[in-house]
């Protein structure tokens, strides 16, 4: 008997322009000790499913119209609310993407681990305190005794994964339910999160359901895969035949759009070459795959130097005192030069709190430099008085990470837009800068009708499209960008990368490209510099950087990306 | 530790300027823009020698400076000298007024925080069904109604039909006073619930979509459990923000409630300051507000690290 099977599911939401379908259909099942990743991007369904598996779905407005979902063949679509809450937590647990937002910030993790032990496992308060902190030391959290009274806050983001892992394998659960687990984790902790889970399952003999829309991570992990795209099944199978003989475009399409570090293509294929927008394949184009030798092509060498930055270093004040006086500093930029020629792009990678960011917007003078010169064009930036400033950040744009709360949702897409040329006095008049704007929505490949509409219209993806034209509207030579395509999806992110190269092609642009993902980085970048606690570990052309580290640090760090190719095939290759 | 007592430390001694400041109000507005009092107090036929001799009194005729320094050092003494109305020292003027002030206004408050607590409770666990609705609705109802409404109804057929409390008046002692204040505290609940429940609720409701909700009820908790726990513990601490901003106002006892039902509190004679140009009354609840404000804002400070262990005093 399967672990969980779940028949013919079907699950709606009722919204304000009618019923919506976010599962269609759906079968598969999960064996014990069997881990089944589930694939798809964001509103294909695979959260629903996961949520669906235990009965979480807020209802109203989701309902589970009809199917089965059978655990251990009890059909959990029928069973009382009571029986729910016997197997929640008990046999069926639940880790999810956000460890920051996950746990309740005003409790202590003993405190959060321990409830669930108290009321499955009919444990008293010291008891449970006593196993909580078996659990914790289990799943790596440093000194147990001591971190069990600490506060979600107190602690880092890989560490709060750890404690919502120990709190669902607290009652050794049957099935484990992972959604999207380590999306938000640096690489190399996502790496330690993963195996310690990949330990875990093998020691307790979970049935893991393994949701995410990475792609790398599945080969890793899982031993099946279901891919879902648009509420529907549309492929199953062995991992390994999913990586070697993937039938559905959209599979190939998934495949294809990650950057892949021993790849170097021109530009990155998307799903829409796999496939039309009804969802039928569509031969793809093999010009577009084919393997070139773009990075550092020799004839930007020989460019002008745009950027220089020497010595730069940035602080921030630790207060302290009766009067909050500045008693030290944080250096999160330390000591840090390099030079950047115009047309190219410097990646610059390394994990949470490295600086790396802070350095981005330093360079803005965003956050004020404490000391080091910041030389663009043979302009000393530094010393700039706030007018001059002003006129230089046209030429030099940011684009940030997050495109749902860096657009005024009060503003159309067209104010905002023509908000910047209005303020750089770019367009002779209104007419003027209307052409202009309905020109970018061209270029970042928007309509032009568009321009009418406000930004809670539009995707993830089309949001950060039009960051990509406000930054473009201001006639900018470099543009800085941060994390900006950290929050899409795969299949997003390599139509926006794409777009920021052929930007970059058409107007001569120079950027600097922010990521925690070494990959992507890898593909956008000529040169890539590593950062680890402020400084600059290694700087280094991106294949040297790459294929030669010379670092401890890079090594490591490249050492954690998810290969992307399944257990098997890797032992078949050696 | 030590951070959160010198941030303490530090926001008192930050009351010195803000004292400082409101003084300085308070003698531009009353000794250089209000002009000459001695009139007003002496009738307009008084003699040009009695004027000179009470201006000397009140300490009008010092320079300007001199009479800040008087502002200042009432504030800090407490000293506000006596009523120019009712010749009583104000600082005692202050202590009888504030006892009829909080006997009315401290279980008013209390009163209504928690009824207004308890249905925001009731209505964001029945969310979306009809006892939400119903109770909303009636919220609104309440507040749709004029206060004057209220006292008019209630002091008729309460008080005067079914002789249930006293119509108005105060007596000092316990329990003597307590006929009196009833009326008035059922009146300051009915007003306050309507608006207390529905932000309450909101509060509430911002907290039951977070995400440590959804991890609650993964673990098998019931809803009563993931309500009055997780939910209720985070929604704590934007309504003690709310609850404690209202404090010092309590201090100042309820204009409106005061002056309708006789009450002598701090309110009354507030009005009754205003109608007679008492200067120094209207002064000393100005410094008297302006401190509690100040005091207040720092308790809030600090009831914030208790209720939110995220945030520290720095």
């Amino acid at each position: 008997m399967s672990l969980l099977s779940i028949q013919n599911l079907t699950v709606e939401f009722s919204t304000p322009d009618g019923v919506v379908r976010a599962v269609n259909n759906l079968s598969f099942d999960i064996q014990p000790g069997q881990t089944v990743g589930l694939v798809g991007e964001s509103g294909s369904g695979k959260s629903v499913t996961s949520l669906a598996a235990m009965r979480l779905i807020p209802n109203p407005p989701g309902k589970i119209t009809s199917g089965k979902i059978l655990f251990e063949g009890e059909d959990l679509v029928q069973a009382s609310e009571a029986r729910m809450r016997e197997i929640r937590g008990n046999d069926i647990a639940m880790i999810f993407q956000e460890p920051m937002t996950s746990l309740n910030p005003v409790f202590t993790v003993g405190n959060q681990i321990c409830e669930t032990l108290m009321l499955h496992k009919s444990m008293n308060k010291k008891e449970a305190w006593a196993r909580a902190i078996e659990l914790l030391d289990q799943v790596g959290i440093p000194d147990p005794q001591r971190s069990i009274a600490k506060y979600p806050h107190e602690m880092s983001g890989g560490q709060k994964q750890r404690v919502m892992i120990a709190m669902a394998i607290a009652c050794e659960p049957k099935l484990l339910i992972c959604d999207e687990p380590t999306t938000a984790l640096d690489v190399t902790i996502q790496k330690q999160v993963l195996e310690l889970m990949f330990d875990l399952q093998k020691k307790y003999n979970m049935g893991m359901l393994f949701i995410t829309h990475d792609l790398g991570v599945i080969a890793d992990i899982a031993d099946d895969v279901v891919v879902m795209y648009r509420s529907n099944l549309v492929e199953q199978s062995t991992t390994k035949n999913i990586f070697t003989e993937a039938k559905h475009p959209y599979t190939k399409g998934l495949l294809a759009c990650r950057p892949a570090l021993d790849k170097n293509p021109e530009r990155l294929l998307t799903v829409s070459d796999f496939m039309d927008d009804d969802g039928n394949e569509i031969k793809v184009n093999e010009e577009r795959t084919k393997k070139v030798d773009k990075v550092y092509k020799v004839d930007k060498e020989k460019n002008p130097v745009l950027l220089e930055v020497n010595n730069l270093r940035v602080q921030f004040p630790i207060k302290g005192g009766i009067f909050g006086r500045t008693v030290d500093h944080f250096v999160a930029v330390n000591d840090v030069s390099f030079k950047l020629r115009k047309g190219m792009t410097l990646g610059l990678v390394g994990e949470s709190g490295c600086g790396k960011t802070t350095l981005g917007r330093s360079l803005l003078r965003l956050i004020e430099p404490a000391a080091g010169q910041v030389i663009y064009d043979g302009i000393e930036i530094t010393k700039l008085d706030k007018k001059q400033m002003r006129a230089m950040r046209s030429k030099i744009q940011i684009i940030f990470q997050d495109p749902y709360s860096s657009l005024n949702p009060r503003m159309t897409v067209g104010e905002i837009l023509m908000e910047p040329m209005n303020l750089h006095n770019i367009g002779a008049n209104k007419a003027e800068r209307v052409e202009k704007a309905k020109w970018l929505m061209n270029k970042v490949g928007l309509l032009e009708s568009q321009l009418s509409r406000y930004p809670h219209e539009f995707s993830g993806g089309q949001r950060q499209r039009i960051s990509i034209a406000r930054a473009l509207a201001v006639n900018p030579e470099f543009i800085i960008c941060d994390e900006s395509v950290s929050a899409l999806d795969v299949s997003v992110q390599a139509q926006v990368l794409n777009l920021l190269l052929d930007l970059q092609e058409e107007f001569g642009l120079t950027y600097i490209f922010i990521s925690h993902d070494l990959s992507v980085v890898n593909f956008i970048s000529d040169e890539v510099a590593v950062m680890n606690q402020g400084k600059f570990v290694e700087v280094d052309k991106a294949n040297e950087v790459y294929l030669k580290p010379k670092e401890e640090y890079t090594k490591r760090l490249l050492s954690a990306i998810p290969k992307g190719i399944p257990k098997e095939l890797l032992a078949e290759q050696a | 530790m030590n951070s959160s007592w010198n941030y303490i430390i530090r926001r008192i001694l930050y009351l010195i300027p803000v004292l400082l400041g409101v003084c300085f109000l308070i003698f531009i507005l009353f000794n250089v823009v209000a002009g000459d009092p001695v009139y007003l107090l002496l009738g307009k036929h008084a003699s040009v020698e009695q004027a000179a001799e009470l201006r000397e009194q009140l300490g009008l005729n010092k320079p300007l400076f001199m009479q800040y320094l008087d502002v200042v050092k009432s504030a800090f003494t407490f000293d506000f000298g006596r009523s120019w109305s009712t010749k009583q020292e104000i600082s005692s003027m202050m202590i009888q007024g504030a006892i009829p002030s909080l006997t009315l206004t401290i279980p008013a408050f209390v009163i209504s925080t928690i009824l207004s607590v308890l249905f925001a409770i009731l209505v964001a666990f029945y969310r979306g069904k009809g006892i939400d609705l119903f109770i909303r609705v009636t919220c609104i109802c309440m507040m749709s109604i004029s206060v004057l409404v209220y006292i008019l109804v209630f002091q008729n057929y309460l008080a005067y039909e079914f002789g249930l409390f006293e119509i108005s008046g105060y007596e000092y002692g316990f329990p003597d006073f307590v006929p009196y204040v009833i009326l008035p505290i059922i009146i300051w609940v009915v007003l306050t619930l309507g608006p207390d429940i529905r932000f309450y609720r909101t509060m509430i409701l911002d907290e039951i979509y977070q995400d440590y909700v959804r991890t609650a009820r993964a673990k098998g908790l019931n809803e009563k459990k993931v309500m009055l726990k997780h939910v209720l513990r985070n929604a704590m601490i934007p309504i003690v923000t709310y609850t404690v901003v209202q404090l010092p106002f309590l201090l100042l006892g309820s204009l409106l409630l005061e002056s309708f039902f006789s009450i002598p509190g701090l309110g009354g004679m507030t009005i009754t300051a205003l109608n007679s140009s008492d200067f120094p009354v209207l002064k000393a609840m100005t410094i008297l507000s302006a401190i509690g404000i100040a005091v207040f804002t720092l308790i809030q400070d600090i009831l914030y690290t208790v209720v939110d262990p995220r945030v520290k005093l720095q």
